[in-house]
């Protein structure tokens, strides 16, 4: 007993120390002083270097937190807890915030440089008049492939990856709406599709491509497209520039039947307590100069007109990442579905996987 | 300490802890699992999970963890039997503990390197001539690498098992004749059997709602309830069905705790009560 009393207190009075040697800690780094923003957004999708260049111009602390689905970040910003000051939602998650009522308008006389962004990327469907968003990037989803690996397979039409020579060959993202969408795509069907009987003849298809599936994973593909592990795989442009930037045999192709088009964006979610701090660091991170640096960190596509004229040429003239006008015709941008259509989607999705061996 | 009136005192926190973080998560779950996705009460939640597709998904996921909780069964008992033997045996023992210290998806990132196709694994075949494999993204190496993680949890209570057995007992098994293998079958096993039990448990049970390893060791191609719930909860944010698969994994792990505790209450697991 004795010895039981005695160690419950060591245990506690080590807690103790270690909280308030954390809390000195904080305190030296200016943590809990009263000016900092919380920014919330995807991993790997700023240049942190930029995150310290804001923090001496502005004097604003900023605590960076990352989240790896739209789905995941929202049930955190829904539930409140951590106040958000910013988050980077993408398209169709803008909507479904919007409608939860998880977002502040935004008001662009805070926002000088909102004057840089493309105004063929502003006023979309998803969100007129840019009330609550602003686009951060953009991209498409398409095929990385490495020719070195392959017998001169290429992949123009999404129906090259039902081509019985892909044995076992081809990664898929873990998303329902990207990969039903391939089957979609390649009947032509619209991406948004709502109708049974179009989903369906999707995935009836799809299970047909099976047994050239080699995994259906999440953002471990780039580390397997870098060392030569995979040859083929579904993926988005940001993550294809990271792939090639690392493995130079590797390329990406948009298929010409269309594909996704896709925006994350900006957003001040009603959780945020530092308003100001919010505003100035939109303003920042729409500096050309600045994104002109990040978006060559990041490798996705800026819709920052001013900060192309800062980046290099070989990236900006890439049509690969900065498909023109007329290819972007092909693309289409998801819209919210609603709950239902999306349980729907992953439910196929679901059987799909199932089925794989 | 028996009679002690502060005993009802002492039993607060206790109760408090099982109440709050056992008996309220519990009710919640089944609270949600009657609720469709626009908030109306229903027993559609349950009828989904008999359709097709999530019934197949939980017979896939009983019979890998199955085959999980088979091959640790197959490795540990005769690991922990030979450890008993051995000099230092408390040091073989944390050695072998030692790994299961590790982060889980540390481990599962190493494993990740070590199958791949320019792997040591793969290295190890051409060398000896057969060839490079497709070792990622299997059935093999998904079972492999759980068996890896959950080996250390199946010796544990097998050798305290095990080496609780006295030794005198065992002499007296040899003088009155018989085998070694009868010795094994009529005295050892029988010793053991708790031990073994509650390896089960703690191997089938976790199993059963193994995910990350399913995606990064398996692609995906494997599909547990585990995963099941967390697509539910976090992509398509139906909690209801979430929920409801979550009350039928907590179903499971009851029917398994009963079907694996021994028949006498309050028995100690290390067999000495038999």
């Amino acid at each position: 007993m004795k010895g039981l009393v005695s160690s419950a207190a060591t245990i506690l009075l080590v807690s103790f120390v270690l909280l308030f040697i954390n809390l000195q800690l904080e305190n030296k780094h200016g943590r809990v002083g009263k000016d900092t923003i919380t920014v919330y957004n995807w991993g790997e999708y700023i240049d942190p270097e930029l995150l310290k260049q804001f923090e001496e111009q502005e004097g604003i602390k900023v605590i960076y937190e990352t989240f790896d689905s739209n789905e995941g970040m929202m049930g955190k910003i829904e539930q409140g807890g951590t106040s958000y000051d910013i988050s980077v939602p993408s398209e169709y998650a803008v909507q479904m915030m919007e409608q939860k009522d998880l977002l502040l308008p935004l008001d662009f006389d805070k926002i000088p440089n909102i004057k840089n962004i493309d105004p063929y990327f502003m006023n979309l469907a998803f969100d007129p008049q840019n009330k609550y968003s602003i686009p951060y990037f953009w991209g498409t989803l398409g095929i990385a492939y490495n020719p070195s690996l392959l017998d001169g397979q290429t992949f123009e039409s999404w129906e090259s990856l039902w081509d019985a020579s892909l044995r076992q060959k081809v990664i898929l993202v873990d998303s329902a709406r990207e990969v039903l969408g391939v089957a979609l795509n390649s009947f032509g069907y619209s991406l948004n599709s709502t109708s049974l009987q179009e989903l369906k003849e999707a995935t009836d298809k799809l299970e047909t491509m099976g047994p050239n599936v080699k995994a259906v994973i999440g953002d471990e593909v780039t580390q397997l497209m870098i060392n030569n592990e995979a040859s083929v795989a579904l993926t988005w442009s940001g993550q294809a520039a990271d792939m090639i930037s690392e493995n130079e045999d590797i390329d990406y192709i948009v298929p010409e039947e269309g594909s996704n088009l896709w925006f994350d964006n900006i957003v001040i979610p009603r959780t945020a307590t530092n308003i100001e701090g919010a505003y100035k660091f939109i303003n920042f991170m729409l500096d050309p100069e600045v994104a002109a640096q990040n978006a060559e960190y990041v490798g996705y596509s800026t819709p920052n007109v001013k900060a192309l004229s800062f980046m290099d040429e070989e990236i900006t003239e890439d049509e690969r990442f900065y498909p023109d006008e007329e290819a972007r015709e092909h693309l289409e941008v998801y819209k919210n579905l609603g709950l239902e259509t999306l349980g729907v989607y992953n439910e196929l999705f679901l059987k799909f996987k199932m089925g794989l061996r | 300490m028996k009679n002690n009136p502060l005993r009802f005192v002492y039993a607060v926190p206790y109760a408090v802890w099982m109440l709050l973080f056992v008996l309220a998560p519990i009710a919640v779950i089944v609270y949600y699992s009657f609720f469709d996705l626009s908030g109306n009460l229903t027993l559609g939640n349950y009828r989904n999970f008999f359709s097709s597709i999530y019934f197949k998904l939980t017979m896939s996921s009983f019979w890998y963890a199955f085959l999980i909780t088979f091959f640790s069964l197959l490795i540990s008992y005769p690991t922990a039997y030979f450890l008993t033997k051995t000099k230092h045996k408390r040091l073989w023992l944390l050695l072998i503990i030692i790994p299961s210290w590790i982060n889980l998806l540390l481990k599962t990132y190493a494993f990740i390197g070590l199958m791949g196709l320019y792997g040591p694994i793969n290295g190890f075949l051409e060398t000896i001539g057969i060839g490079s494999q497709q070792i990622l993204f299997t059935d093999f190496s998904f079972v492999f690498v759980s068996v890896y993680i959950f080996i250390p949890f199946m010796i544990l209570p097998i050798f305290n098992s095990l080496d609780k057995i006295n030794p005198t007992l065992l002499d007296a098994s040899k003088d009155l004749g018989a085998s070694s293998w009868v010795t094994f079958k009529r005295v050892v096993w029988p010793m053991t059997i708790d031990g073994v039990k509650s390896g089960v448990q703690v191997v089938f049970i976790p199993a059963l709602s193994l995910f990350m390893i399913t995606r990064l060791i398996a692609g995906n191609k494997v599909i547990t309830l585990g995963t099941a719930i967390e697509q539910q909860f976090l992509v398509t944010q139906n909690w209801g069905m979430g929920s409801t698969i979550a009350v039928f994994l907590i179903i499971f792990m009851f029917l398994i705790m009963l079907l694996t505790s021994g028949k006498e209450k309050g028995a100690s697991a290390n067999g000495k009560t038999k």
